[in-house]
Protein backbone atom coordinates (compact mmCIF):
# COMPACT_ATOMS: atom_id res chain seq x y z
CA UNK A 1 0.00 0.00 0.00
CA UNK A 2 1.56 3.30 -0.98
CA UNK A 3 0.34 5.15 2.14
CA UNK A 4 2.73 2.88 4.05
CA UNK A 5 5.60 3.77 1.68
CA UNK A 6 4.74 7.47 2.00
CA UNK A 7 4.71 7.18 5.80
CA UNK A 8 8.11 5.43 5.77
CA UNK A 9 9.55 8.24 3.63
CA UNK A 10 8.08 10.81 6.03
CA UNK A 11 9.65 9.00 8.97
CA UNK A 12 13.08 9.26 7.29
CA UNK A 13 12.44 13.01 6.80
CA UNK A 14 11.47 13.49 10.46
CA UNK A 15 14.47 11.69 11.92
CA UNK A 16 17.03 13.29 9.58
CA UNK A 17 16.36 16.93 10.46
CA UNK A 18 17.71 18.61 13.59
CA UNK A 19 14.71 20.95 13.67
CA UNK A 20 12.01 18.27 13.89
CA UNK A 21 13.92 16.12 16.36
CA UNK A 22 14.85 19.28 18.28
CA UNK A 23 11.20 20.31 18.62
CA UNK A 24 10.05 16.96 20.02
CA UNK A 25 12.77 16.16 22.57
CA UNK A 26 12.08 19.21 24.82
CA UNK A 27 8.47 18.03 25.14
CA UNK A 28 9.65 15.22 27.41
CA UNK A 29 12.14 17.36 29.32
CA UNK A 30 9.77 20.30 29.86
CA UNK A 31 6.73 18.13 30.59
CA UNK A 32 8.46 15.97 33.20
CA UNK A 33 10.65 18.75 34.60
CA UNK A 34 7.79 21.19 35.19
CA UNK A 35 5.71 18.42 36.76
CA UNK A 36 8.48 17.83 39.26
CA UNK A 37 8.85 21.56 39.99
CA UNK A 38 5.10 22.11 40.37
CA UNK A 39 4.79 19.06 42.59
CA UNK A 40 7.59 20.26 44.83
CA UNK A 41 6.10 23.73 45.28
CA UNK A 42 2.63 22.33 46.00
CA UNK A 43 3.96 19.94 48.60
CA UNK A 44 5.41 22.91 50.46
CA UNK A 45 2.21 24.99 50.11
CA UNK A 46 0.43 26.08 53.27
CA UNK A 47 -2.13 23.63 54.62
CA UNK A 48 -4.85 26.30 54.97
CA UNK A 49 -4.73 27.19 51.25
CA UNK A 50 -7.28 25.99 48.60
CA UNK A 51 -7.81 22.23 48.32
CA UNK A 52 -5.00 20.46 46.55
CA UNK A 53 -5.63 18.68 43.22
CA UNK A 54 -2.74 16.20 42.77
CA UNK A 55 -3.37 16.10 39.03
CA UNK A 56 -2.70 19.80 38.63
CA UNK A 57 1.11 19.69 38.99
CA UNK A 58 1.26 16.52 36.86
CA UNK A 59 -0.27 18.08 33.78
CA UNK A 60 0.19 21.82 34.19
CA UNK A 61 3.60 21.63 32.48
CA UNK A 62 2.06 19.87 29.48
CA UNK A 63 0.29 23.09 28.51
CA UNK A 64 3.75 24.50 27.84
CA UNK A 65 5.35 21.27 26.57
CA UNK A 66 2.62 20.91 23.93
CA UNK A 67 4.14 23.85 22.08
CA UNK A 68 6.99 21.51 21.08
CA UNK A 69 4.46 19.16 19.48
CA UNK A 70 2.82 22.10 17.70
CA UNK A 71 6.14 23.43 16.38
CA UNK A 72 7.15 19.90 15.29
CA UNK A 73 3.91 19.34 13.40
CA UNK A 74 4.06 22.75 11.71
CA UNK A 75 7.69 22.15 10.65
CA UNK A 76 6.93 18.79 9.03
CA UNK A 77 4.82 20.48 6.35
CA UNK A 78 5.92 24.14 6.60
CA UNK A 79 9.57 23.32 5.87
CA UNK A 80 8.51 21.52 2.67
CA UNK A 81 7.05 24.76 1.36
CA UNK A 82 9.83 26.90 2.83
CA UNK A 83 12.65 24.94 1.23
CA UNK A 84 10.93 23.76 -1.95
CA UNK A 85 11.08 20.05 -1.07
CA UNK A 86 7.31 19.94 -1.67
CA UNK A 87 8.03 19.49 -5.41
CA UNK A 88 10.16 16.32 -5.10
CA UNK A 89 7.78 15.09 -2.40
CA UNK A 90 4.80 15.34 -4.74
CA UNK A 91 6.81 13.91 -7.65
CA UNK A 92 7.50 10.88 -5.47
CA UNK A 93 3.92 10.63 -4.15
CA UNK A 94 1.73 12.47 -6.65
CA UNK A 95 -1.60 11.46 -5.14
CA UNK A 96 -2.06 14.34 -2.74
CA UNK A 97 -4.23 12.39 -0.32
CA UNK A 98 -1.67 9.58 -0.09
CA UNK A 99 1.16 12.05 0.56
CA UNK A 100 -0.90 13.85 3.20
CA UNK A 101 -2.01 10.63 4.91
CA UNK A 102 1.59 9.35 4.99
CA UNK A 103 2.80 12.58 6.55
CA UNK A 104 -0.02 12.72 9.10
CA UNK A 105 0.53 9.09 10.11
CA UNK A 106 4.31 9.37 10.51
CA UNK A 107 4.14 12.67 12.41
CA UNK A 108 1.30 11.55 14.68
CA UNK A 109 3.06 8.29 15.53
CA UNK A 110 6.18 10.26 16.47
CA UNK A 111 4.09 12.59 18.65
CA UNK A 112 2.29 9.62 20.20
CA UNK A 113 5.61 8.02 21.13
CA UNK A 114 6.71 11.25 22.80
CA UNK A 115 3.36 11.57 24.60
CA UNK A 116 3.62 7.96 25.76
CA UNK A 117 6.85 8.82 27.57
CA UNK A 118 5.94 12.35 28.68
CA UNK A 119 2.50 11.84 30.23
CA UNK A 120 3.34 8.92 32.57
CA UNK A 121 6.71 10.56 33.25
CA UNK A 122 5.06 13.84 34.24
CA UNK A 123 2.53 12.05 36.44
CA UNK A 124 5.22 10.02 38.19
CA UNK A 125 7.48 13.05 38.67
CA UNK A 126 4.66 15.14 40.16
CA UNK A 127 3.47 12.41 42.53
CA UNK A 128 7.03 11.64 43.64
CA UNK A 129 7.56 15.35 44.38
CA UNK A 130 4.21 15.60 46.21
CA UNK A 131 5.32 12.76 48.48
CA UNK A 132 2.58 11.90 50.98
CA UNK A 133 0.15 14.33 49.31
CA UNK A 134 0.44 12.46 46.00
CA UNK A 135 -1.92 9.84 44.57
CA UNK A 136 -1.41 6.47 42.80
CA UNK A 137 -2.25 5.63 39.19
CA UNK A 138 -5.41 3.85 40.27
CA UNK A 139 -6.83 6.75 42.32
CA UNK A 140 -10.21 8.07 41.29
CA UNK A 141 -10.11 10.01 38.01
CA UNK A 142 -6.42 9.38 37.42
CA UNK A 143 -6.58 6.74 34.65
CA UNK A 144 -9.03 8.90 32.67
CA UNK A 145 -6.88 12.00 33.09
CA UNK A 146 -3.76 10.07 31.96
CA UNK A 147 -5.53 8.79 28.85
CA UNK A 148 -6.96 12.26 28.23
CA UNK A 149 -3.55 13.92 28.53
CA UNK A 150 -2.02 11.36 26.17
CA UNK A 151 -4.78 11.88 23.59
CA UNK A 152 -4.49 15.66 23.90
CA UNK A 153 -0.72 15.75 23.43
CA UNK A 154 -0.95 13.33 20.49
CA UNK A 155 -3.90 15.02 18.76
CA UNK A 156 -2.24 18.44 18.83
CA UNK A 157 0.12 17.05 16.16
CA UNK A 158 -2.44 16.29 13.40
CA UNK A 159 -4.39 19.41 14.43
CA UNK A 160 -1.37 21.70 13.94
CA UNK A 161 -0.36 19.78 10.80
CA UNK A 162 -3.77 20.43 9.28
CA UNK A 163 -3.65 24.15 10.11
CA UNK A 164 -0.11 24.48 8.68
CA UNK A 165 -1.13 22.62 5.51
CA UNK A 166 -3.98 25.09 5.07
CA UNK A 167 -1.60 28.05 5.48
CA UNK A 168 1.33 26.50 3.52
CA UNK A 169 3.93 28.21 5.70
CA UNK A 170 5.77 27.64 8.98
CA UNK A 171 5.69 31.31 9.94
CA UNK A 172 2.02 31.92 9.17
CA UNK A 173 1.00 28.72 10.95
CA UNK A 174 2.97 29.53 14.12
CA UNK A 175 1.72 33.14 14.08
CA UNK A 176 -1.82 31.81 14.27
CA UNK A 177 -1.33 28.74 16.44
CA UNK A 178 0.92 30.08 19.19
CA UNK A 179 -1.45 32.87 20.31
CA UNK A 180 -4.30 30.35 20.31
CA UNK A 181 -2.33 28.13 22.65
CA UNK A 182 -1.34 31.01 24.90
CA UNK A 183 -4.85 32.42 25.27
CA UNK A 184 -5.77 29.98 27.99
CA UNK A 185 -2.63 30.48 30.04
CA UNK A 186 -3.37 34.19 30.03
CA UNK A 187 -6.79 33.46 31.44
CA UNK A 188 -8.75 35.22 28.70
CA UNK A 189 -11.08 32.25 28.47
CA UNK A 190 -12.25 32.95 32.04
CA UNK A 191 -13.58 36.40 31.11
CA UNK A 192 -17.35 35.90 31.35
CA UNK A 193 -18.19 37.64 28.07
CA UNK A 194 -15.75 35.53 26.06
CA UNK A 195 -16.15 32.22 27.83
CA UNK A 196 -19.15 30.87 25.87
CA UNK A 197 -17.02 30.81 22.71
CA UNK A 198 -13.44 30.50 23.93
CA UNK A 199 -14.15 27.54 26.18
CA UNK A 200 -14.31 25.43 23.02
CA UNK A 201 -10.83 26.41 21.78
CA UNK A 202 -8.45 23.42 21.64
CA UNK A 203 -6.25 24.55 24.52
CA UNK A 204 -9.27 25.16 26.77
CA UNK A 205 -10.60 21.72 25.88
CA UNK A 206 -7.22 20.32 26.86
CA UNK A 207 -7.47 21.96 30.31
CA UNK A 208 -10.81 20.30 30.91
CA UNK A 209 -9.51 16.92 29.77
CA UNK A 210 -6.57 17.18 32.17
CA UNK A 211 -8.61 18.63 35.10
CA UNK A 212 -6.76 21.93 35.13
CA UNK A 213 -9.67 24.37 34.94
CA UNK A 214 -9.37 25.55 38.51
CA UNK A 215 -10.77 24.44 41.87
CA UNK A 216 -13.85 22.21 41.64
CA UNK A 217 -17.06 24.14 42.28
CA UNK A 218 -15.66 27.57 41.32
CA UNK A 219 -18.15 28.88 38.72
CA UNK A 220 -15.48 31.02 37.03
CA UNK A 221 -13.74 27.88 35.88
CA UNK A 222 -16.75 25.70 35.08
CA UNK A 223 -17.18 24.63 31.47
CA UNK A 224 -20.28 23.46 29.61
CA UNK A 225 -18.81 20.03 28.92
CA UNK A 226 -16.93 17.27 30.71
CA UNK A 227 -13.58 15.56 29.96
CA UNK A 228 -14.93 12.90 27.57
CA UNK A 229 -16.93 15.43 25.61
CA UNK A 230 -13.66 17.36 25.60
CA UNK A 231 -11.86 14.46 23.92
CA UNK A 232 -14.68 14.38 21.35
CA UNK A 233 -14.22 18.13 20.78
CA UNK A 234 -10.49 17.69 20.23
CA UNK A 235 -11.17 14.94 17.70
CA UNK A 236 -13.56 17.30 15.90
CA UNK A 237 -11.00 20.13 15.88
CA UNK A 238 -8.38 17.73 14.51
CA UNK A 239 -10.70 16.33 11.84
CA UNK A 240 -11.69 19.85 10.75
CA UNK A 241 -8.06 21.02 10.54
CA UNK A 242 -6.99 17.90 8.61
CA UNK A 243 -9.91 18.25 6.20
CA UNK A 244 -9.14 21.94 5.64
CA UNK A 245 -5.50 21.09 4.93
CA UNK A 246 -6.52 18.43 2.45
CA UNK A 247 -8.83 20.78 0.56
CA UNK A 248 -5.96 23.27 0.14
CA UNK A 249 -3.34 20.64 -0.73
CA UNK A 250 -5.59 18.87 -3.24
CA UNK A 251 -5.79 21.93 -5.48
CA UNK A 252 -2.42 23.56 -4.84
CA UNK A 253 0.03 24.24 -7.70
CA UNK A 254 3.66 23.71 -6.67
CA UNK B 1 6.48 8.43 -24.17
CA UNK B 2 4.97 11.79 -23.21
CA UNK B 3 1.74 12.92 -24.90
CA UNK B 4 0.59 16.50 -24.46
CA UNK B 5 -2.82 17.51 -25.85
CA UNK B 6 -4.07 21.09 -25.97
CA UNK B 7 -2.36 21.89 -22.67
CA UNK B 8 -2.99 25.37 -21.27
CA UNK B 9 -2.33 27.27 -18.06
CA UNK B 10 -3.32 30.78 -17.17
CA UNK B 11 -2.44 32.74 -14.04
CA UNK B 12 -5.00 35.52 -13.74
CA UNK B 13 -4.50 37.53 -16.90
CA UNK B 14 -1.14 35.90 -17.75
CA UNK B 15 -1.36 33.03 -20.20
CA UNK B 16 1.68 30.92 -19.36
CA UNK B 17 0.90 28.04 -21.74
CA UNK B 18 -1.59 28.59 -24.54
CA UNK B 19 -2.90 25.25 -25.78
CA UNK B 20 0.07 23.20 -26.96
CA UNK B 21 0.14 19.63 -28.29
CA UNK B 22 3.16 17.44 -28.94
CA UNK B 23 4.48 13.94 -28.39
CA UNK B 24 7.91 13.12 -26.98
CA UNK B 25 8.87 9.70 -28.33
CA UNK B 26 11.16 7.07 -26.80
CA UNK B 27 14.57 6.32 -28.27
CA UNK B 28 15.57 9.95 -28.80
CA UNK B 29 16.75 12.99 -26.90
CA UNK B 30 14.18 15.77 -27.37
CA UNK B 31 15.28 19.33 -26.63
CA UNK B 32 12.72 21.84 -25.34
CA UNK B 33 13.57 25.40 -26.35
CA UNK B 34 12.04 28.81 -25.73
CA UNK B 35 12.89 32.22 -24.35
CA UNK B 36 12.65 33.12 -20.67
CA UNK B 37 8.99 33.00 -19.75
CA UNK B 38 8.02 31.01 -22.85
CA UNK B 39 6.30 28.40 -20.68
CA UNK B 40 8.79 25.50 -20.61
CA UNK B 41 8.87 24.98 -16.84
CA UNK B 42 5.11 25.40 -16.55
CA UNK B 43 4.59 22.76 -19.25
CA UNK B 44 6.97 20.34 -17.53
CA UNK B 45 5.27 20.85 -14.17
CA UNK B 46 1.88 20.17 -15.73
CA UNK B 47 3.23 16.97 -17.32
CA UNK B 48 4.45 15.93 -13.86
CA UNK B 49 1.18 16.64 -12.06
CA UNK B 50 2.55 19.50 -9.93
CA UNK B 51 0.45 22.17 -11.65
CA UNK B 52 -3.18 21.68 -12.61
CA UNK B 53 -3.74 22.64 -16.24
CA UNK B 54 -6.44 25.17 -17.00
CA UNK B 55 -7.23 22.97 -20.01
CA UNK B 56 -5.92 19.91 -21.81
CA UNK B 57 -4.18 16.71 -20.77
CA UNK B 58 -0.69 15.30 -20.41
CA UNK B 59 0.04 11.57 -20.35
CA UNK B 60 3.29 9.93 -19.26
CA UNK B 61 3.67 6.22 -20.06
CA UNK B 62 0.05 6.38 -21.26
CA UNK B 63 -1.44 7.74 -18.03
CA UNK B 64 -1.72 11.01 -16.14
CA UNK B 65 1.38 11.27 -13.94
CA UNK B 66 -0.72 11.30 -10.76
CA UNK B 67 -2.07 7.84 -11.56
CA UNK B 68 1.34 6.15 -11.83
CA UNK B 69 2.12 3.75 -8.99
CA UNK B 70 5.68 4.34 -7.69
CA UNK B 71 6.26 7.04 -10.34
CA UNK B 72 9.99 7.44 -9.59
CA UNK B 73 10.50 3.95 -11.05
CA UNK B 74 9.02 5.11 -14.36
CA UNK B 75 9.80 8.84 -14.57
CA UNK B 76 12.81 10.81 -13.36
CA UNK B 77 12.50 14.58 -13.12
CA UNK B 78 14.74 17.53 -12.33
CA UNK B 79 13.01 20.89 -11.91
CA UNK B 80 14.96 23.13 -9.55
CA UNK B 81 18.65 22.88 -8.80
CA UNK B 82 18.07 23.32 -5.09
CA UNK B 83 15.23 21.03 -4.13
CA UNK B 84 16.75 19.20 -1.16
CA UNK B 85 16.26 20.49 2.39
CA UNK B 86 19.40 22.52 3.24
CA UNK B 87 19.77 20.85 6.67
CA UNK B 88 19.47 17.30 5.36
CA UNK B 89 22.41 15.35 3.95
CA UNK B 90 22.33 14.35 0.29
CA UNK B 91 22.30 10.70 1.35
CA UNK B 92 19.21 11.16 3.51
CA UNK B 93 17.50 13.14 0.74
CA UNK B 94 17.99 10.19 -1.61
CA UNK B 95 16.99 7.77 1.15
CA UNK B 96 13.53 9.25 1.75
CA UNK B 97 12.94 9.38 -2.00
CA UNK B 98 13.87 5.69 -2.23
CA UNK B 99 11.58 4.75 0.68
CA UNK B 100 8.62 6.57 -0.87
CA UNK B 101 8.78 4.46 -4.04
CA UNK B 102 10.08 1.17 -2.60
CA UNK B 103 13.46 1.53 -4.28
CA UNK B 104 16.15 -0.68 -2.62
CA UNK B 105 18.59 1.20 -0.37
CA UNK B 106 21.46 -0.32 -2.40
CA UNK B 107 20.43 1.90 -5.31
CA UNK B 108 20.96 4.99 -3.12
CA UNK B 109 24.60 3.95 -2.67
CA UNK B 110 25.33 3.52 -6.36
CA UNK B 111 23.04 5.95 -8.23
CA UNK B 112 24.87 8.04 -10.89
CA UNK B 113 25.30 11.76 -10.26
CA UNK B 114 25.91 11.68 -6.54
CA UNK B 115 26.05 8.14 -5.22
CA UNK B 116 25.28 7.72 -1.54
CA UNK B 117 28.72 6.21 -0.93
CA UNK B 118 30.56 9.34 -2.17
CA UNK B 119 31.92 11.54 0.64
CA UNK B 120 29.91 14.57 -0.59
CA UNK B 121 26.68 12.65 -0.02
CA UNK B 122 27.29 12.79 3.73
CA UNK B 123 27.22 16.59 3.69
CA UNK B 124 24.19 18.83 4.20
CA UNK B 125 22.72 20.00 0.91
CA UNK B 126 22.62 23.63 2.10
CA UNK B 127 26.40 23.81 1.81
CA UNK B 128 26.49 22.57 -1.78
CA UNK B 129 27.70 24.62 -4.73
CA UNK B 130 25.22 25.03 -7.60
CA UNK B 131 26.86 22.23 -9.56
CA UNK B 132 26.80 19.85 -6.58
CA UNK B 133 23.14 20.65 -5.95
CA UNK B 134 22.44 19.95 -9.62
CA UNK B 135 24.25 16.60 -9.37
CA UNK B 136 22.13 15.68 -6.36
CA UNK B 137 19.01 16.63 -8.32
CA UNK B 138 20.16 14.42 -11.19
CA UNK B 139 20.84 11.55 -8.79
CA UNK B 140 17.30 11.96 -7.45
CA UNK B 141 15.95 11.84 -11.03
CA UNK B 142 17.95 8.71 -11.87
CA UNK B 143 17.23 6.92 -8.57
CA UNK B 144 14.39 4.75 -9.88
CA UNK B 145 16.23 3.85 -13.14
CA UNK B 146 13.31 5.47 -15.02
CA UNK B 147 12.24 4.91 -18.62
CA UNK B 148 11.29 8.61 -19.01
CA UNK B 149 13.46 11.61 -18.07
CA UNK B 150 12.07 15.15 -17.76
CA UNK B 151 14.89 17.61 -17.04
CA UNK B 152 14.54 21.40 -16.75
CA UNK B 153 17.88 23.04 -17.63
CA UNK B 154 19.97 20.18 -16.20
CA UNK B 155 23.32 21.56 -17.45
CA UNK B 156 23.06 24.65 -15.19
CA UNK B 157 26.06 24.95 -12.95
CA UNK B 158 27.72 21.73 -14.10
CA UNK B 159 31.46 21.87 -14.74
CA UNK B 160 32.92 20.64 -18.07
CA UNK B 161 33.28 17.11 -16.68
CA UNK B 162 29.69 17.17 -15.48
CA UNK B 163 28.40 18.42 -18.82
CA UNK B 164 30.31 15.73 -20.71
CA UNK B 165 29.04 13.07 -18.32
CA UNK B 166 25.43 14.23 -18.61
CA UNK B 167 25.62 14.46 -22.41
CA UNK B 168 26.81 10.85 -22.54
CA UNK B 169 24.15 9.74 -20.09
CA UNK B 170 21.33 11.34 -22.08
CA UNK B 171 22.62 9.74 -25.31
CA UNK B 172 22.89 6.34 -23.58
CA UNK B 173 19.37 6.60 -22.19
CA UNK B 174 17.96 7.41 -25.64
CA UNK B 175 20.00 4.58 -27.21
CA UNK B 176 18.43 2.20 -24.70
CA UNK B 177 15.00 3.19 -26.00
CA UNK B 178 14.10 5.52 -23.14
CA UNK B 179 12.34 8.87 -23.47
CA UNK B 180 14.50 11.95 -22.76
CA UNK B 181 12.93 15.43 -22.63
CA UNK B 182 15.35 18.25 -21.76
CA UNK B 183 14.81 22.00 -21.69
CA UNK B 184 17.83 24.20 -22.27
CA UNK B 185 19.00 27.65 -23.35
CA UNK B 186 22.37 26.27 -24.54
CA UNK B 187 21.93 25.96 -28.29
CA UNK B 188 25.35 24.43 -28.88
CA UNK B 189 24.68 21.80 -26.25
CA UNK B 190 21.25 20.96 -27.67
CA UNK B 191 22.66 20.76 -31.20
CA UNK B 192 25.23 18.22 -29.96
CA UNK B 193 22.96 16.14 -27.75
CA UNK B 194 19.38 16.22 -29.07
CA UNK B 195 17.81 14.37 -31.99
CA UNK B 196 14.60 16.38 -31.98
CA UNK B 197 13.55 19.79 -30.71
CA UNK B 198 10.28 21.32 -29.62
CA UNK B 199 10.29 25.11 -29.61
CA UNK B 200 7.65 27.21 -27.85
CA UNK B 201 7.18 30.94 -27.74
CA UNK B 202 4.67 32.91 -25.70
CA UNK B 203 3.09 29.64 -24.60
CA UNK B 204 2.53 28.44 -28.19
CA UNK B 205 4.21 25.69 -30.16
CA UNK B 206 6.35 27.09 -32.99
CA UNK B 207 8.37 24.00 -34.02
CA UNK B 208 8.37 20.26 -33.46
CA UNK B 209 11.01 18.75 -35.69
CA UNK B 210 14.46 17.14 -35.94
CA UNK B 211 17.69 18.93 -35.17
CA UNK B 212 19.01 17.86 -38.57
CA UNK B 213 16.19 19.64 -40.35
CA UNK B 214 16.54 22.84 -38.34
CA UNK B 215 20.30 23.04 -38.79
CA UNK B 216 20.23 22.31 -42.54
CA UNK B 217 20.48 26.02 -43.36
CA UNK B 218 22.77 27.17 -40.54
CA UNK B 219 23.23 26.87 -36.81
CA UNK B 220 20.52 25.86 -34.35
CA UNK B 221 20.85 29.32 -32.82
CA UNK B 222 20.01 30.97 -36.16
CA UNK B 223 17.03 28.67 -36.58
CA UNK B 224 15.86 29.50 -33.05
CA UNK B 225 15.91 33.25 -33.69
CA UNK B 226 14.17 32.79 -37.04
CA UNK B 227 11.39 30.77 -35.38
CA UNK B 228 10.79 33.16 -32.50
CA UNK B 229 11.52 36.45 -34.29
CA UNK B 230 7.99 37.76 -34.89
CA UNK B 231 7.28 37.67 -31.17
CA UNK B 232 10.28 39.56 -29.82
CA UNK B 233 9.41 42.43 -27.54
N1 LIG C 1 3.01 30.93 -10.21
C1 LIG C 1 2.91 31.82 -11.23
N2 LIG C 1 2.12 32.88 -11.10
C2 LIG C 1 2.00 33.78 -12.10
N3 LIG C 1 2.65 33.69 -13.27
C3 LIG C 1 3.46 32.65 -13.46
C4 LIG C 1 3.64 31.65 -12.44
N4 LIG C 1 4.51 30.73 -12.91
C5 LIG C 1 4.86 31.13 -14.14
N5 LIG C 1 4.23 32.27 -14.49
C6 LIG C 1 4.37 33.00 -15.77
O1 LIG C 1 4.19 32.07 -16.80
C7 LIG C 1 5.07 32.32 -17.86
C8 LIG C 1 5.87 31.08 -18.20
O2 LIG C 1 6.80 30.81 -17.17
P1 LIG C 1 7.77 29.55 -17.19
O3 LIG C 1 8.47 29.53 -15.89
O4 LIG C 1 7.02 28.36 -17.59
O5 LIG C 1 8.79 29.96 -18.35
P2 LIG C 1 10.13 29.22 -18.82
O6 LIG C 1 9.97 28.96 -20.28
O7 LIG C 1 10.42 28.06 -17.98
O8 LIG C 1 11.19 30.38 -18.62
P3 LIG C 1 12.76 30.29 -18.22
O9 LIG C 1 13.50 30.02 -19.47
O10 LIG C 1 13.06 31.67 -17.72
O11 LIG C 1 12.92 29.23 -17.19
C9 LIG C 1 5.90 33.53 -17.45
O12 LIG C 1 5.30 34.67 -18.01
C10 LIG C 1 5.76 33.55 -15.96
O13 LIG C 1 5.86 34.86 -15.48
MG1 LIG D 1 11.99 27.63 -16.64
Amino acid sequence: MSVAAAARAEWVKIRTLRSTVGALLPVVVVGVGLAHLAGTSMRDARADGPPLDPLFPAFYGLTLAQLGVVVFAVLTIGSEYGTGTIAPALLATPRRGVFYAGKAIAATLAAAAVALVTVPGAFAAAQAALGPKGVGVTAEGVPEALVGAFLFLTLMCPFALGVATMLRSTVRALAILLPVFFLGSQGIANVPALKPVLQYMPDQVAWVIMHLTGPPGDPRFARDYGPWEGVGLLVLWTAAALAGGYLVLRRADV
Amino acid sequence: MIEVRDLAKRYGSTVAVDGISFTVRPGAVTGFLGRNGAGKSTTMRMILGLIRPTRGTALVCGRPYRELADPLRRVGALLEARSAHPDRTAYHHLLWLARSNRIPTARVHEVPGMAGREPAAGRRAGGFSLGMAQRLGLAAALLGDPEVLVLDEPMNGLDPDGIRWLRGLLRDYAAQGRTVFVSSHLMGEVAQTADRVIVIDGGRLVADTTVAELTAGGSLEDAFFRLTEGRRE
